[in-house]
């Protein structure tokens, strides 16, 4: 087992564009590291500069203390699940879990303990004889998972392992990883684009868009404290809503009234104009359902709810408004960066499943002002994050670098 | 599918059986006669009264030292020009469907070329060019025309099959701890095996039917195949020739065809690679 550590990681293809643009990125020994972002943001690439199935252009690849960057994939002794499992077909479960072992030379006696414990662990036990074939996609993941853990590997590597499992299967193998991980303790890097995964499984996660990391901090310090924009806008489901803001003293000018916010955000936020207020669905309440002394007139706002969508334990209500030009094309620039495609401006609000709002009413809606984050609309940063607890973020603008990245790269 | 439509099916099916099998059961008609019943005129498809020959003319045809040692020849042959076709065509078929290398289309053209190429008019050049270098009337002197007329449509075979294996297969077996010789022999050939077979088959008929180089470039039972010695089958009396012991040659001659079809079919299961990747 062992440590992993990038340095200024570059990664060119033949077009001179960069895949991955000088990204940074410590994984401690036995730390569970995540790298996610939308689609084509460099995270498989750079799961494969590790595991030595690409070449790396520029920069340090240390695993273990020892730099790697011109080992061959099996001298790098690290094991990997493919996103499409990549098992072998013509191998019986048993020869596939065994394929590295018998590969490094391992005597009949080991090789047979080691694979009957793997099977054991990853309840593969009356699969044994079968081809890969015959599984379903949740065994094939486990046996999968079984060749990679069989071998005493530095550390484990995962590409989007569970995309191609069905929404029930995935949560139960997340949690069967999860439980995995922990009980092994090996350094495991895990690449995903679905945030939930990114939340619920990681130690830290490594946040990266175009190819250039955004920030690397725990689950709960990219929801608390998003470095920018793009980060406020991935994390979470559903996603944090992004309003035109006008901060005047410490009232915030929001499309649908005024807020009072605390001083130490306010000053931040001082002579910058039109800002871009980012609050997550679940910092809106209905007034009704709130304590009353929580609801005063300077938190609380009325709007017309176009629809709600009930759940039991909570209502999405959502709430369409007008922005103002400047920050419209921000948005939407953001929303496509975000792999989304929203038709219009709207205000998600998350509910509590008491409330008994429905469609067409006017609702008094209470907002938790202390939340709000503000981010600056030209650079997308976050002029109001509590820099002590967002975990690393790369000196630069890494957001801005992103997208000049993409401007060039779309041009072409 | 109705039955007026399978009915249909059966019918058409037997015509073109009865099209494709009826001369080659005439021939085993024809080896079952004696050879006076055939001079003297035997339209029967059963061998007339007294007519049949039983087993003898296989009998005689195989104890005709030639035509046992032209079989050995055309079994020897083919096999050689099937196993080396079959290994230079694999490691080619290989670094054409993965490597990105100057003149991958030049080469994959020029093999289409080769195939497309009249055997015929190679003949004359060949002969004169075995004559120089010694190997006319050898082994050797046939291996070499089949490998080089067969490759291309082995390579073009093969190339198709290992497009269709997932790399992932080959960078799973690396990351493993694999060499990329290890991956290539121990995953990607038992994958692309179905085709490795067919190219094989394909091959092999190639070399066993082949008539024109026979008789060209051979002069003796040295290398004669048996195409080439069947026409040279004449009997004592060049004038009669001796029909019913040709058509037991024949018969004799497409045997090792029949079993190796039928042994190599066995190995040409479709959709080996279902079960890989996700499905």
């Amino acid at each position: 087992m062992a440590g992993i550590q990038m340095k200024n990681i570059v990664k060119q293809y033949g077009d001179g564009f960069p895949a991955v643009n000088d990204v940074s990125i410590d994984v401690e020994e036995g730390e569970f590291l995540i790298l996610v972002g939308p689609s084509g943001c460099g995270k498989s690439t750079l799961l494969r500069m590790i595991v030595g199935l690409e070449d790396i252009t520029g920069g340090d690849m240390v695993i273990g203390g020892k730099k790697v960057n011109d080992l061959a994939p099996r001298e790098r002794n690290l094991s990997m699940v493919f996103q499409n499992y990549a098992l072998y077909p013509h191998l019986t479960v048993y020869e596939n879990i065994a394929f590295p072992l018998r590969l490094a030379g391992k005597p009949e006696s080991e090789i047979d303990e080691k694979v009957r414990e793997a099977s054991k662990t990853l309840e593969l036990d009356e699969h044994l004889e079968r081809k890969p074939g015959n599984l379903s996609g949740g065994q094939r993941q486990r046996v999968a998972m079984g060749r990679a853990i069989v071998r005493d590997a530095e550390a484990f590597l995962f590409d989007e392992p569970l995309s191609n499992l069905d929404a029930k299967l995935r949560g139960q193998m997340r949690t069967e990883i999860s439980r995995l991980q922990k009980r092994l303790g090996i350094t495991t890097v895990y690449v995903t684009h679905d945030q939930t995964e990114a939340m619920t499984l990681g130690d830290r996660v490594a946040v990266l868009k175009r190819g250039v990391l955004q920030q690397h901090a725990t689950p709960r310090e990219l929801y608390e404290n998003p470095a920018n924009l793009f980060v406020a806008g991935f994390i979470g489901s559903p996603p944090m809503n992004f309003l035109p803001a006008n901060v005047k003293g410490n009232q915030v000018e929001l499309p649908f009234g005024t807020v009072t916010i605390p001083e130490d955000k306010a000053a931040k936020a001082q002579g910058k104009g039109l800002l871009i207020a980012g609050i997550r669905p679940d910092h809106f309440e209905d007034a009704d359902v709130v304590d009353k002394d929580k609801v005063t007139d300077e938190a609380t706002f009325k709007a017309k709810v176009d629809v709600v969508e009930w759940l039991g334990n909570e209502a999405y209500a959502y709430i369409p408004f007008e922005a103002p030009t400047e920050v419209r094309e921000q948005l939407a620039q953001l929303e496509k960066d975000l792999d989304g495609e929203s038709l219009r401006t709207q205000l998600v609000v998350s509910l509590d499943g008491a409330s008994r709002v429905s469609e067409g009413d006017e609702a008094t809606i209470w907002v938790d002002a202390r939340k709000i984050h503000l981010f600056d609309p030209a650079t997308g940063e976050n002029l109001t994050m509590d820099a002590d607890n967002a975990g690393i973020i790369p000196g630069g603008n890494a957001m801005a670098k992103a997208e000049e990245i993409g401007e060039e790269q779309d041009a072409v | 599918m109705s039955t007026k439509n399978r009915i249909g099916v059966v019918i058409g099916a037997i015509l073109i059986l009865l099209w494709c099998l009826l001369p080659v059961a005439w021939i085993v008609s024809l080896s079952f006669k004696s050879q006076e019943a055939i001079t003297n005129g035997s339209p029967g498809f059963l061998p007339s009264s007294g007519g049949g020959a039983g087993w003898q003319n296989y009998a005689d045809v195989l104890a005709d030292e030639q035509f046992r040692r032209a079989i050995f020849n055309s079994i020897g042959i083919s096999l050689i020009a099937t196993g080396l076709s079959v290994i230079i065509a694999t490691l080619a078929a290989y670094a054409i469907a993965r490597l990105e290398f100057a003149g991958k289309r030049f080469v994959l053209t020029l093999a289409l070329v080769i195939a497309m190429f009249p055997v015929v008019s190679l003949v004359g050049p060949l002969f004169d060019m075995w004559r120089t270098f010694g190997i006319y009337d050898t082994w050797p002197g046939l291996i070499i025309p089949y490998m080089s007329f067969t490759l291309p449509l082995a390579i073009w075979t093969l190339s198709a099959f290992f497009r269709e294996i997932p790399w992932e297969m080959e960078q799973a077996a690396q990351v493993d701890g694999a060499t990329s010789w290890q991956a290539f022999r121990k995953v990607i050939v038992p994958l692309a095996a179905p085709g490795v077979f067919t190219a094989a088959i394909l091959t092999f008929f190639f070399a066993w039917n082949d008539f024109v180089f026979g008789i060209s470039l051979t002069s003796t039972e040295n290398a004669r195949p048996i195409p080439a010695a069947l026409s040279f089958f004449v009997g004592s009396d060049p004038f009669n020739r001796p029909a019913s012991l040709l058509a037991a040659g024949a018969v004799v001659s497409t045997i090792p065809i029949i079993v190796i079809v039928l042994l190599f079919q066995r190995k040409i299961v479709a959709g080996l690679t279902s079960g890989a990747v996700k499905g």
